[in-house]
This record gives structure tokens, C-alpha cells and sequence, in this order.
């Protein structure tokens, strides 16, 4: 994959690492239901998914992407702020 | 039922076939078109689907069974691993349940009657420092204390078993022992898949092949049938055995799973005389190889990270296990790569399988089995069986059920949590 960071352009994967999924992040408000549930299920689609990377070998900014998990296809990538976040 | 196709292998039918030029073979399972209804449902060809067919029909009587497979049996996972069988891990219900099927692999070709070529060759894992030898010491021990073999090693004794490790004092990763379970080995996956369908088969399991699930029929909080490419099949339980396809296969159910699917790469060199004689590992490093049967050296490494359903890999992650199994056996890097290949597979939240029951009624789950699934096939067929045979778990598999996720009672070996790329 080439993924396109919002900071610094087009670079290698190999500069990237994998974080976790957007819907994954809990908030600090959650319920401990909630809370679990949010930690320890996923939708895992075999299709786009809303992820977050970090350019760790890079900026090492957070970055959010949507990205198909079939085809490496990717929709779009934003920068990841408190605001991006539940 | 057409019938089925029993004729037995042995070296006896062999030499009266030579007298009438083998022609007496025939093929190994039917090739069925689907029924209307079944008793169960298996969806998933795999080695653990058909294992759990096969110990239905053997061990639970029951014979009206489907194993629907969206491509050829054996062409998923069972076909991508790198065939490595022991039963060498800390918490007990890990080690019970991978003991008891390491007992099923040392009878499997008898049982069977079908070659499926195990080979307990010793499968040693190496310590690279003090502290992994003390871990090492540890995990033997806690094997030890359920009856199972596990010897440590001295440095001495690791480069006796393997002469073409670097054992020098500047190796890159020095090695200071090890930990051997000598029932431990390797067994040829694709007989596995093969020798099990051929027995269900003969019990009058239906085997369809090109026949993708698409979709679950709803009766309230049960499911009764399964959409499929080849029309609607109805079932009294259905049981998922899609590691790999886990989260989406359930997804059709509307269940969301504590499992994310990543990639896992292997790779195989040109076949060379006898140079490698256990599977050797590092769990430090993680970078495992043995050599096949053919000559040629398997040899694997870390998931690719990330989540993926693509069955194609990054370079990056094979390189890396070439260069830990070149830094621990300098002779490796004479030889070619010949063929890459990736599996896709289910990384559960804590590192261990899930099989048992789910929320929906009639509907089971088998799956989440990271990079591990190869050598409990027959373990995972025979509890699964249980499981679907009864509605309850076998008492191996109930550790392992969907809920404990829910209750925080995971049965993490590594301790790391739901973050399977930290894993």
C-alpha cells in the first residue's frame, strides 16, 4: 500500500503501523457493557473499514483511513485529532 | 444417498492392483449436489470442518450431515499453514486441549486409514537469554504438572539436535538453550483435510464443494437453514468453521466477534538433502522452521498487523523471518525461495480459540485460532462435534466459549489483551 499522509505526502506502508479500528476507541464515559463490548467485538467486514494508523517511521502523527480490507483500496485518510476520537 | 466409497487402502488391495494396472482406484468422496435439509450443517471444508463432520458421524452417530465449502475442501487455511503439531503451551486449558489432540495425530493415519505422513520430529523452541530460559523452564514445567513432555535443554544439547545453528558467542540472537516436546513435529496438510473427508464420506457426510453461504434463515432468535449459492439448504443446528472468514460469516448472522482477520505469511526454499531435523522456534523472534518431507525449508513469521481478508501478504514481514532464520542458521541463506503464500487468519482478543455456542439458537461457532489452528484439527473436530452433537461444550472446549470475552475471563498466553497487532 501507498498510504497518502495528510502531513507528508504519499509514503511506503512500511512506515505505518496499525493501531486499532475508529469504532474501537472507548469512551471515557462509556458504561462497563458498553465499555467491553467496544473493547472486545468488532464488525471485522471483509469490505471499508474505518481505521487508525500512525505514521510511527514518519511524522508519527495519528491518521484515520478507510480502507477496503479486501482489495487495499483506500477511501480516504484525515488527520486524527481529540476531535476524530468518541 | 448414493452410496458411499469405502474400499480400503492397504498394501494388500496395492499389489492385486498391480496385477490389473491400478485400475481399481476410485475417487476418495462423491460429489453430491445438496439435499433439501440436513440434520447438521457445517459450513466450512477445512480440515476442522471436515474433522467435525467426521467425529459426528463416527463418535455421535449422526449421519445427515453437510459440509459446504465456497471453494475446495482443504484450500483455505489447512492448505496455508506451516504444519507444525504440539502441545507446548502454558495455561492449562491451552495445553489440554492441543495435548489431547497431539494424542489424536500420533493414531490418525490408522484411524483414518489414510497417510497423513505425522512426523514427530521434536519441536524445540529456543531461549535466547536468561529470561527466556526461565520462561521457557516455567511453560515446561507448568506442561509437566498436566503429564505432558517437555524437556530443557543445555546449549550443549540444542546444537547437538541442530549442528547449523549459529551457536557462536557473536551470533546475532546467541542461544543459550532450549525447550524440546519430542512428540512434537509436522504432518502433511492436505492428507488431513483429504483423509478426513473421505472418511465422513464414507459415513454418509455430504461434502458440497463451490457452494458459498450467503446468508442465514431467520425463525426469531434461532436460525433454521442457510442461504447458499447452490439455493436453500435448511438444518436443525448449523455450525460456522470459517476461521479466516469468521467475522464475516457470523456478520451474516449479525453477530460481531472478538476476532479481527490479519494476514499470515509463509514461505518455502528449493528442496535440499536433510539439513534441518525439528522444528525449530523462537517465540522471541518469531520465526519458526522445519523442513518438509520434499527437502524444502518452511519457515514463517509474525501476522502482517494489520486487518485483512486479501490472502496476499507484505514483503516486509516475510523478509523479516527470513532474516531471523538466516541470523539463527547462516547456512539457509544459499538457498532459493521457491514460493510465498498467505492465509488469512482469525486473530481473536486473546489469542485463543472460540468454539461453543452463540446468542442465536442452532447457530455454533468454531473459530478465532490466530495462527494456531493447524495442529488442533483433531482436537476442534472431536469437541466441536460434542458441542453440535449435544448443544453442550465437551469439557475441553468449555473454557473456550464466546462469553468468557463478556465475563473477563480470557485465556490469554501472552498476556497482551484485544489489541491482536501488539500480540
Amino acid at each position: 500500500m501507498l498510504i497518502p499522509c495528510p502531513h507528508c505526502g504519499p509514503r511506503a506502508q512500511a512506515e505505518f503501523t496499525y493501531e486499532r479500528t475508529l469504532d474501537s476507541v472507548v469512551p471515557l464515559d462509556a458504561a462497563p457493557d458498553a465499555a467491553m463490548a467496544t473493547l472486545f467485538t468488532r464488525t471485522n467486514p471483509r469490505g471499508p473499514d474505518e481505521e487508525i494508523w500512525r505514521h510511527t517511521f514518519g511524522c508519527r502523527a495519528w491518521i484515520v483511513m478507510r480502507r477496503n480490507r479486501v482489495t487495499h483500496e483506500i477511501e480516504h485518510v484525515r488527520a486524527a485529532g481529540p476531535e476524530a476520537l468518541p | 444417498m448414493a452410496a458411499a466409497i469405502v474400499s480400503r487402502y492397504s498394501a494388500f488391495s496395492l499389489l492385486r492392483g498391480a496385477f490389473n494396472g491400478q485400475k481399481h482406484w476410485q475417487p476418495a468422496w462423491r460429489d453430491p449436489d445438496p439435499k433439501a435439509s440436513y440434520d447438521v450443517i457445517i459450513i466450512g471444508g477445512g480440515g476442522h470442518g471436515l474433522a467435525t463432520a467426521y467425529y459426528l458421524a463416527k463418535v455421535h452417530g449422526i449421519r445427515n450431515i453437510a459440509v459446504l465449502e465456497k471453494g475446495w475442501i482443504g484450500g483455505g487455511n489447512t492448505g496455508r499453514n506451516t504444519t507444525i503439531v504440539r502441545s507446548n503451551y502454558r495455561l492449562a486449558p491451552l495445553h489440554d486441549l492441543f495435548e489431547f489432540s497431539l494424542k489424536l495425530w500420533e493414531n490418525l493415519s490408522d484411524e483414518l486409514n489414510y497417510n497423513v505422513m505425522f512426523s514427530p520430529r521434536g519441536a524445540m523452541f529456543l531461549g535466547h537469554s536468561d529470561a527466556d530460559m526461565t520462561k521457557l523452564a516455567e511453560r515446561g514445567d507448568a506442561m509437566a504438572c498436566d503429564g505432558i513432555d517437555a524437556e530443557l535443554l543445555t546449549r550443549d544439547q540444542v546444537a547437538r539436535l541442530e549442528p547449523l545453528l549459529d551457536m557462536s558467542r557473536n551470533a546475532r540472537f546467541p542461544i543459550e538453550g532450549g525447550m524440546i516436546q519430542r512428540r512434537g513435529g509436522t504432518a502433511r496438510h492436505d492428507a488431513v483435510a483429504w483423509g478426513y473427508a473421505r472418511g465422513a464420506d464414507s459415513l454418509g457426510v455430504d461434502i458440497i464443494q463451490k457452494c458459498e453461504v450467503t446468508g442465514f434463515v431467520r425463525d426469531g432468535d434461532a436460525v433454521t437453514g442457510v442461504e447458499t449459492t447452490r439455493g436453500r439448504i435448511m438444518a436443525g443446528r448449523i455450525g460456522i468453521c470459517v476461521a479466516g472468514n469468521s467475522g464475516h460469516v457470523a456478520g451474516l448472522a449479525g453477530l460481531r466477534l472478538p476476532i479481527e482477520s490479519q494476514t499470515l505469511q509463509a514461505l518455502v526454499t528449493e528442496g535440499v538433502k536433510p539439513m534441518i531435523n525439528s522444528v525449530i522456534m523462537s517465540q522471541s523472534l518469531h520465526c519458526y522452521l522445519s523442513q518438509s518431507d520434499k527437502g524444502g525449508i518452511v519457515m514463517g513469521g509474525d501476522p502482517d498487523n494489520y486487518p485483512s481478508y486479501a490472502q496476499r501478504g507484505h514483503p516486509m514481514m516475510t523478509e523479516g523471518a527470513i532474516a531471523q532464520a538466516i541470523a539463527l542458521v547462516p547456512a539457509l541463506s544459499r538457498l532459493r525461495m521457491v514460493r510465498t503464500w498467505a492465509g488469512v487468519t482469525d486473530m481473536s482478543f486473546d489469542g485463543s480459540p472460540i468454539i461453543g455456542t452463540t446468542p442465536i439458537n442452532n447457530l455454533y461457532l468454531n473459530g478465532g485460532w490466530c495462527y494456531g489452528g493447524f495442529k488442533a484439527t483433531p482436537a476442534s473436530g472431536w469437541t466441536y462435534a460434542h458441542t453440535l452433537a449435544t448443544g453442550k461444550s465437551h469439557m475441553l472446549n468449555a473454557p473456550f466459549d464466546l462469553e468468557r470475552f463478556r465475563r473477563g475471563d480470557t485465556i490469554d498466553e501472552n498476556g497482551v489483551g484485544p489489541m491482536p497487532n501488539h500480540r
